[in-house]
């Protein structure tokens, strides 16, 4: 791999010990990626507040310094951390403070959560605590190169900002934060951005439950490679590819997606391809819809619903006023919980708004940083609960063992409600 | 729980157990499948030897696996509730969460690594989890290791020349 004079003296040491460690881990995540060499990033999306046995360990080994070391760096020996090279924000981490009383989890986790945010604010890091920072003031520009993590976050900003980042991991952020560099490799190169599969949406498209369901669908389609949409198709805002593209990268490996007309790489389907040959459409109708439904709902039997979770990603300010205005004036089921996830800064705004009342007035909750997928946690005793997440309905029930029934927001509302799963197709 | 250094964990674990542990002679194959080499490129350079431990499906980090424990807890998997610590896992790539390389760090800050990976697509995810597990791994080898290595099969990589060497039990 070719290094910069820059980069060579950042390996040897020149800019001390952990920018060298940074530099060595870059080298080798470089080497087994072949990468040719490494491209500057100013904007670096990752996590390093969250807790975890391994993570406790290191702290009372050692400090954050050293959890930074071995974790962020993948080095051995505890490195004293500089302030952050390039600008670096916190994604979602754990449970925090507002969630106590609420969420069966640790309060010596979130002691230990609360005093990672404030050494590493200390360095630098922006504690965003979210998985949607575009939704929070973090967006970078068409054809910036970044280096995010978060499967969701990463294929929005590939795919709708039309920024460059690969899906990054732990260290590899750790890293850039420390050096402003990354392998300029796969999603930064402009020739592996292009469309290998058409998919051709031939039932109405509309909302987020259904471009959920497509990218669903896209994600299982492509696996790792790289959907293009088009059809029955209605304008898309925000909170509709925010749910299209976790969804296709919880189905599948889906890191850039076009939307011809729409996202920012394809004015039409021939430059969604490069120019080059456009593929037979795949279809997605009524059939595959409802297949894709079906396939969400399968880890559903028992229609008594004891929790409700939304915001998966975090929700936007539509769905926080949206589930407020579906709650008004009414009160959950005594047996159901409901908790709605946001980023802090936005629930900040929900509060002003009012919202926030209405919905604790009904008995749900309104939670930040985290959710019970990254805490491993939700109501004590629940068996049951529902989501208008397709990537929470994927993941949760693996991680903690419960049944899931997925729907759209009103389903999900109604559920909270009367206590039962009453959601179908329509 | 305290953290081992790499070459703790791994060094005694490496070089050969004998061959002809299950009493098959050296090059005498049960089976009829020959002994075979492989080559491809070396993702982390290093020698391991073990047994094979072989998944058809992806698999998912977070949400995947359990490294306290080294297991695959993902329900609809193929290998769920199966043991990788120890073994040479060989597997097609990497799916789900960016969480993926932080998950398989773990397992060996906790000592329940495999002994090296063989992987068939070359992604971040499959790449950084190599590099910070910090155990031998090849992938773009010339015959497709999910046909001609089976779970129980005893091999050899050597990383650093690319080369995986099967005999099958």
């Amino acid at each position: 791999m070719q290094l910069t004079d820059n980069d060579k003296a950042m390996l040897d040491g020149a800019e001390g010990p952990a920018v060298a460690a940074a530099m060595d881990l870059l080298v080798r995540y470089g080497q087994a990626l072949d990468a040719e060499k490494l491209c500057e990033v100013r904007n670096v999306a990752g996590t390093m507040t969250q807790p975890s046995p391994v993570k406790a360990q290191l702290v009372r080994e050692g400090g954050w310094n050293r959890a930074y070391s071995v974790i962020n760096l993948d080095s051995d020996e505890t490195l004293e951390i500089p302030d952050m090279r390039v600008p670096t924000c916190q994604l979602q981490q754990s449970f925090g403070p507002d969630s106590e009383g609420i969420a069966p989890y640790p309060k010596e986790l979130i002691e230990l959560q609360s005093d990672a945010e404030s050494f590493y604010g200390r360095k630098g890091v922006n504690i965003l605590a979210t998985c949607t920072p575009y939704q929070v003031g973090n967006i970078p520009v068409r054809g910036e190169h970044v280096a995010w993590m978060e499967s969701s976050a990463v294929v929005y900003a590939n795919s709708v900002l039309g920024a460059r980042t690969n899906c990054e991991g732990t260290a590899s952020t750790g890293a850039a934060s420390l050096t402003g560099r990354i392998p300029c490799w796969g999603n930064h190169h402009p020739a592996n951005r292009h469309g290998s599969h058409l998919i051709e949406a031939r039932t109405p498209v509309e909302g987020p439950l259904d471009w959920g369901m497509l990218g669903y669908f896209a994600g299982g389609l492509v696996q790792d490679e790289r959907p293009v949409v088009t059809g029955e198709l209605k304008q898309p805002e925000l909170l509709d590819l925010k749910h299209f593209g976790a969804a296709a990268a919880s189905s599948g490996g889906v890191e850039i997606y076009h939307v011809p007309g729409i996202t920012p790489e394809a004015p039409t389907v021939r430059a969604a391809f490069g120019d080059g040959p456009v593929p037979e459409a795949v279809p997605y109708g009524a059939r595959e819809r409802r297949a894709v439904y079906e396939d969400l709902n399968s880890q559903g039997d028992c229609a008594d619903v004891d929790f409700v979770l939304l915001g998966c990603p975090h929700a936007s300010l539509d769905q926080v006023r949206d589930t407020a205005h579906l709650l008004r004036g009414r009160s959950l089921h005594s047996g159901t919980q409901l908790w709605l996830m946001v980023p802090r800064a936005l629930r900040t705004t929900a509060d002003r708004n009012g919202w926030t009342e209405v919905i604790e007035r009904a008995g749900g909750r309104v939670l930040t940083d985290s959710c019970p997928a990254m805490s491993r946690s939700a109501p004590p005793g629940t068996k049951v609960f529902a989501t208008d997440s397709a990537k929470q309905a994927h993941y949760l029930p693996a991680i903690l063992g419960i049944e899931a029934w997925f729907g759209t927001l009103q389903d999900c509302v109604s559920a909270a409600v009367t206590g039962r799963w009453k959601g179908e197709l329509r | 729980m305290s953290l081992r250094q790499h070459d703790e964990l791994y060094g005694a674990g490496g070089p050969a157990r004998p061959d002809h542990r299950h009493g098959t002679p050296p090059g005498l194959v049960p089976g009829g499948r020959e002994p075979l080499v492989l080559h491809g490129r070396t993702v982390v350079p290093g020698i391991a030897e073990g047994e094979a431990l072989v998944s058809q499906e992806t698999i998912s980090g977070w949400g995947g696996i359990d490294p306290a424990r080294g297991v695959i807890i993902e329900r609809r998997h193929e290998l769920f509730e199966q043991s990788f610590a120890g073994k040479i896992l060989v597997f097609p790539g990497a799916k789900g969460s960016s969480g993926w390389s932080g998950f398989f760090q773990s397992t060996r800050l906790l000592g329940t690594a495999p002994l090296a990976m063989v992987f068939v697509t070359t992604t971040t995810k499959a790449a950084l989890g190599a590099v910070v597990t910090r155990v031998p791994a090849v992938t773009d080898l010339d015959r497709d290791p999910l046909t001609v290595i089976r779970t129980g099969d005893r091999v050899r990589i050597d990383a650093g020349r690319g080369t995986v060497s099967v005999h099958p039990q």
